[in-house]
């Protein structure tokens, strides 16, 4: 099971690499949303996978008697998971701005702030 | 539930019993402080005028208490809280040693001038917008990064402090700035998910997320146990991408000018400088046997870091993005002190990084009087006059530029000295000679921009000798408003450089408790471990009651599956 998946985080991050070398926001967005699924898989499989076996102590141990899942990666996942989904919908939304102001989605277009005739600086004192 | 009400539960077993000392919640009032400061700011929203007023207060509180913080560090060493009181490494640390505490003052110190300074720069549209939120929150991530000691902890508070410099970055909403927050966002967000990923795989081979147990742990293993380059080298990337060196540095001169110039400078003086925060502390404290397989890649990093910066300082028209590439060159000289790693090389790159913070703000703001004075002007061929409009700006603005190019008397002068003695100890002598080469450059670069703006009569065509048409007066309580932070972060800076000894011994304890964190370690541990022996005793002692203990368990279970 963990083999398996960390083929598919393989492919995930090889995915969203691949979008983000995009020079189309809408892309470069759709990258960044993979990714964060890719680490959030990431993350999950350093855990373990148990579906089975529940994570519970048997009275009078210290530890469980075999391996289980361990909970705290998904908890972090879980902190992960909701920062990823605010940030894709803030990005979202700036990127349809970005279209409206700048008339593009283009980033190699976007000159706005870098503009590409910029006048050099005085060679005077 | 009967068994438990006649044998009580051992809380010793996995919680700290004694209550944190009241001098210990120091570590978490600025969080406290910081998040609820924001809310009620936002509680207000209709009465702009206030907003101000309240985060200037909010943030004066905050310099006290770091500053109590600070006090308390230097004297009795890193202090830790562990959050809900269990057992660390299971609970969240946060952990304050010199190098956090010594950050988290002089950030604070910094917000509080560029608040004072925004009382006059935002409009009661920004206001309405959420300038003065997003401040304390962006405030409530810095410090929080700078006082944690739980590594996916600092990763949320990073995450905090990027979605209200979000926030900062686009008020006003002008085409400029959406297209420089288009790359700062995107940028800055895969490198907080880089972040991630590090700290996953480093929760996979260690399976801790304390840092005092990472570095404990890291310092015992042995040799190809796991992958460590690997992570140190994720590490390494995301951190430089946040703090914008050398190759992953294009979203900083992108959008660092598109901003109002109050958001420029406390983007300037604190976010790069919280990427390399955190690349010390994992590099440093966590990782430093992977620090010093790395310390070639990371010395050629910096040399070229610093050389960018102070070349593209060199070629740039509008001020505004030439003081972006002097940040970009001030990452450089930290990142030397990293690349040779001895403790006085991390005692320069911590005392630089206070310096950058201080002069980046400073310079920012400075600019900022000028161009209200000129009428926003921020073109190098079109400024000119500032002197006879304000001497005392001009001043200001000199001591700034020596301090930013690392010219004594000021505060840039120390570290750099002593970031090319520990570079020349360590037999990196190109090292050294790129450190004084890019201070060379970039005093070229800020001296015409002086020369430009103060000493020139007017704009490029002024006859020599001649003055322009002269620039704006302003108003007295406008004067008042903008004058004071930037004089008395000017002020600060001269008496780092003139009596550097108090900062300098603070940075040297932190350095040391990053090379050797002994006491790092105990701060973390020693409690828990002293409740452990205790117990052990206690139980060596009364042996019955233990074992009957022992026995009552499974007695208790049963019932409760009745």
């Amino acid at each position: 099971m963990e083999n398996m998946l960390s083929i598919l985080v393989g492919i995930f991050f090889a995915v969203s690499v691949y979008l983000m070398m995009s020079r189309y926001t809408i892309r470069i967005i759709l990258g960044i949303a993979v990714l964060g699924n890719a680490v959030n898989l990431l993350i999950f499989v350093c855990g373990r996978l148990m579906r089975e076996v529940p994570p519970i102590i048997a009275p009078g141990a210290s530890v469980p008697d075999g391996p289980t899942a361990n909970p705290l990666p998904q908890a972090l996942i879980l902190t992960a998971i909701v920062i990823s989904f605010s940030f894709l919908a803030f990005l979202l939304v700036l990127a349809y701005r970005a279209y409206q102001e700048l008339g593009t989605d283009d980033t190699v277009q976007m000159r706005v702030a870098e503009p590409a005739d910029e006048a050099l600086p005085p060679v005077s004192y | 539930m009967a068994g438990n009400a006649e044998h009580a539960v051992d809380f010793a077993a996995g919680m700290l019993v004694a209550p944190t000392a009241l001098a210990d919640w120091l570590i978490i009032a600025p969080s406290i402080l910081t998040i609820m400061g924001g809310a009620s700011i936002l509680m207000v929203r209709e009465r702009a005028k206030l907003h101000g007023y309240m985060a200037c207060t909010y943030l004066t509180l905050l310099v006290i208490i770091d500053l109590l913080l600070l006090r308390r560090v230097s004297l009795e060493g890193p202090i830790t809280m562990t959050m809900g009181r269990w057992l660390p490494p299971f609970g969240i640390s946060l952990t304050v040693d010199a190098f956090g505490a010594l950050m988290a003052t002089i950030a604070a110190i910094v917000a509080l001038a560029v608040c004072v300074y925004s009382l006059v720069d935002i409009t009661v549209a920004g206001r309405r917008f959420g300038f003065y939120p997003f401040l304390m929150l962006l405030m409530t991530g810095v410090t929080g990064s700078f006082l944690t000691g739980d590594i996916f902890n600092m990763y949320v508070w990073f995450e905090v402090m990027l979605i209200s410099s979000f926030g900062l970055l686009i008020l006003g909403g002008e085409r400029i700035q959406i297209d420089g927050a288009m790359k700062y966002a995107i940028l800055n967000l895969m490198a907080t998910t880089l972040f991630l990923i590090a700290t996953g795989f480093l929760y996979g081979a260690i399976g801790s997320l304390n840092m005092a147990d990472i570095a404990v742990t890291l310092r015992k293993m042995p040799k190809g146990e796991a992958p460590m380059a690997t992570i140190a080298a994720l590490y390494f990337l995301a951190f430089a991408m946040k703090a914008a060196a050398f190759p992953v540095n294009f979203w900083l001169p992108a959008s660092y000018h598109t901003p109002k110039i109050v958001v420029s400078a406390i983007f300037a003086g604190l976010l790069t400088k919280v990427g390399v925060y955190a690349l010390i502390r994992t590099m440093v404290l966590l990782m430093p046997e992977s620090r010093a397989m790395l310390s070639d890649i990371i010395a050629w990093v910096a040399a070229l870091t610093m050389l960018l910066g102070a070349l593209g300082a060199l070629a740039q028209n509008d001020v505004r993005r030439l003081f972006g590439y002097l940040v970009i060159g001030g990452i450089g000289s930290v990142l030397v002190g990293v690349a040779v790693g001895t403790e006085n090389a991390i005692t320069g790159a911590i005392l630089y990084a206070v310096n950058s913070i201080l002069v980046m703000t400073a310079l920012y703001l400075a600019l900022g009087i000028l161009m209200r004075m000129n009428g926003g002007k921020y073109n190098l061929a079109e400024l000119g006059g500032g002197y006879k409009a304000s001497s005392w700006l001009s001043i200001l603005f000199l001591v700034l530029t020596f301090a930013a190019c690392g010219l004594p008397p000021f505060s840039g002068f120390w570290p750099k000295f002593m970031l090319v003695e520990a570079s020349l100890k360590e037999n990196y002598g190109w090292l050294a000679m790129a450190v004084l080469v890019s201070g060379f450059i970039t005093t070229v670069a800020m001296g015409r921009v002086w020369a430009h703006a103060f000493w020139r009569g007017g704009p490029i065509g002024t006859e020599d000798g001649k003055e322009a048409a002269p620039l704006y007066q302003l108003a007295g309580s406008v004067r008042a408003r903008v004058f004071a932070p930037v004089s008395v972060l000017v002020l600060l800076i001269t008496a780092i450089g003139v009596f550097p000894l108090p900062v300098v011994s603070i940075a040297q304890s932190g350095a040391t408790t990053l090379i050797n964190p002994d006491r790092y370690v105990e701060a973390v541990f020693g409690a828990a471990r002293a409740q452990q022996e205790m117990r052990a005793k206690e139980h060596g002692s009364t042996e019955p009651g233990g074992d009957h203990g022992e026995q009552a368990e499974p007695a208790a279970h049963k019932e409760g599956t009745h």
